[in-house]
């Protein structure tokens, strides 16, 4: 002990030179870019919820009808705006969301390296990139014009937009699950079926539920693909089915490109609405997640 | 598909291994009734011939090691034994591999039914994301047992059989990945005996696990094969000598105009000749660690 205590203690400290150095350079680097990337994404909600938030009322969230440009914020209110966003997101996930899933299940379970695989998961990744008013577009030629003007019609072009991201973020899923699980339960006698619905899926299910989560949640701020589709209107349309309907992005966009101040604080309001959808969406899904992936940890 | 179809009678009881005498001369013994009978196999990876000419006879509540260098085709031929191997793009067998008197390869045999009756039990423990209990369940659940008492009496069977009961009985509802290396690996076990099959066959089953679990596993190893016939591939040749009957020695035959590797079995018999004994130098030389 003695000889101990009459030695240097070794020097265990990070030796000064290039990787201290570089080391903090990293580390500020990064703390930078998560505040540079923090701010913006925080004056936008700062500014929504400053400019909408006096809008919001109950009056606003279920009154209608959406009042004419002209009129102040406290008369009428946006229902009929919720309820369109409500039911024509609503309508294009159920289109698009299952179908998503069975696409990327036959990509990764079932195509293999076939040629029909490739060429769907190509023309998937491509469809990811074609802009939203060109899906409103095609909605209108193919559907529109022979069918009218409905929220079903929104569905169908919200639904083409939500494919490919359905697609590609369940597929990169369902190619994280180990092999391993799916050979363990091939080798208590399970079939291909089984083994997809009963080990793949559950343990991919975390991720699934989270990218079509981000696909509805793209698809609900959409505006351009539903100005072809359903129009704008100020009444409440239930019948997702027929006529014309309006939805929360499409009022962000009529009213605050008035030049009223009564109509820009609806805009607002509508926009204020719509986050929290979205964002009341979120925390729903997480926690039926959590529920579903208890096991995975 | 009628001939798998039949239904295999479970071994419960007997009949018992033959009892080798380990003193004096090897006594003339009987042999137990055969399972796998494996005829001039060769298995092919695409072009690539991965194993060659493979003929053995794994007979029933015996436990058969294969053991061998790395790249011998030991694995190969044990995943041909449940026809593991279809799930490899482009995987082929030659030859004829009979499983109780039916080809495991004739058209017509569904490999699901052949998986039922001959289970696997993997290199890395490989538990499903799933509660304790949802491991044990998830084979008797996918053969259509819904019943809820059945399954709870099936969950603790198989548990005390793969010795894990003590340890886990308290917590069936956690998830089977908190369990640490040795104990997932019983869980796999345990997975694999609830479905009672007549067949188990082990991929290097401790080759992830301290000795202490290995010493567990090779336990239970002894303590099951009164009821199933079991085929382990081992790296380890202690191991081979603690758990088997019988041992089948694989090398490595190279070529090299193309530069490949092809597996050969070299040998195969009792445990103790192919470590005492060996007739092939090749085997001499791997089982006294000069070699591989």
């Amino acid at each position: 002990m003695a000889v101990v205590t009459e030695q240097q203690g070794v020097d265990l400290r990070e030796p000064r030179g290039w990787r201290r150095t570089s080391n903090r350079i990293a580390t500020v680097l990064m703390v930078v870019s998560f505040v540079v990337v923090l701010i913006p994404l925080g004056f936008v909600l700062f500014t929504v919820i400053a400019k909408g938030a006096s809008v919001i009322s109950w009056q606003f969230l279920t009154g209608s009808p959406i009042p004419p440009n002209v009129l102040p914020a406290n008369i009428g209110g946006m229902w009929p705006a919720i309820l369109g966003t409500l039911e024509i997101t609503g309508l294009a996930t159920v289109l698009a969301v299952p179908l998503g899933v069975l696409g990327a299940i036959y990509l990764n379970e079932y195509g293999g390296k076939n040629w029909l695989a490739a060429l769907i998961g190509f023309m998937s990744d491509v469809m990811t990139g074609v802009p939203s008013i060109i899906m409103g577009l095609f909605i209108f030629s193919i559907w529109v014009l022979h069918f009218g003007f409905s929220g079903l019609a929104g569905a169908f072009a919200l639904g083409c937009l939500m494919l490919p991201i359905v697609i590609r973020s369940t597929y990169e899923m369902l190619r994280l699950v180990p092999n391993s699980l799916r050979e363990g339960s091939y080798a208590l006698g399970a079939t291909k079926s089984r083994v997809t619905l009963t080990v793949v899926l559950p343990a991919a299910i975390g991720g699934i539920v989270s990218g079509a989560l981000l696909a509805v949640a793209r698809a609900a701020g959409e505006t351009a693909p539903l100005l072809f589709t359903i129009l704008v209107v100020t009444e409440p349309n239930p019948n997702v089915f027929s006529g014309a309907n309006t939805s929360l992005p499409s009022q962000i966009f009529v009213n605050a490109s008035s030049p009223y101040v009564g109509a820009q604080d609806r805009g607002w309001g509508a926009a204020l609405t719509l986050i929290a959808i979205c964002f009341i969406l979120m925390i729903v899904a997480r926690l039926v997640t959590a529920r579903f992936a208890r096991y995975t940890h | 598909m009628e001939q798998s179809e039949q239904e295999i009678p479970i071994q419960t009881e007997l009949p018992k291994p033959a009892v080798r005498q380990t003193t004096g001369e090897r006594t003339a013994e009987t042999t137990p009734p055969t399972v796998f009978d494996a005829k001039n196999v060769s298995i092919y990876y695409g072009a690539f011939r991965a194993v060659t000419d493979v003929s053995l006879n794994i007979h029933e509540n015996e436990i058969t090691a294969f053991i061998g260098p790395s790249g011998c085709g030991k694995t190969t031929v044990l995943r041909t034994l449940n026809r593991m191997n279809d799930l490899v793009p482009g995987a082929r067998v030659e030859g004829e591999v009979q499983y109780r008197g039916a080809s495991l390869y004739a058209s017509g045999v569904s490999p699901i039914a052949v998986r039922r009756r001959i289970g696997m039990v993997f290199q890395k423990p490989n538990p499903f994301p799933k509660s304790i209990y949802d491991n044990v369940a998830y084979g008797p659940r996918i053969n259509g047992e819904h019943n809820k008492g059945k399954l709870n009496e099936i969950v603790e069977t198989s548990l005390r059989g793969a010795a894990l009961w003590d340890e886990v009985k308290d917590r069936l509802n956690n998830s089977g990945l908190g369990l640490s290396g040795g104990q997932a690996q019983r869980l796999c076990i345990a997975r694999t005996i609830a479905v009672e099959p007549d067949v188990i066959l082990m991929d290097e089953p401790c080759s992830a696990l301290d000795p202490i679990a290995t010493g567990a596993i090779e336990d239970l190893m002894h303590e099951i094969k009164s009821r199933y016939t079991i085929v382990i591939v081992t790296h380890n040749m202690q191991q081979a000598t603690r758990v088997s009957d019988r041992t089948a020695f694989y090398s490595v035959l190279r070529n090299e105009k193309s530069d490949t590797r092809t597996g050969v079995l070299v040998e195969y018999g009792q445990t103790e000749q192919i470590f005492q004994d060996p007739t092939d130098p090749r085997t001499q030389a791997y089982v006294s660690g000069r070699m591989g």
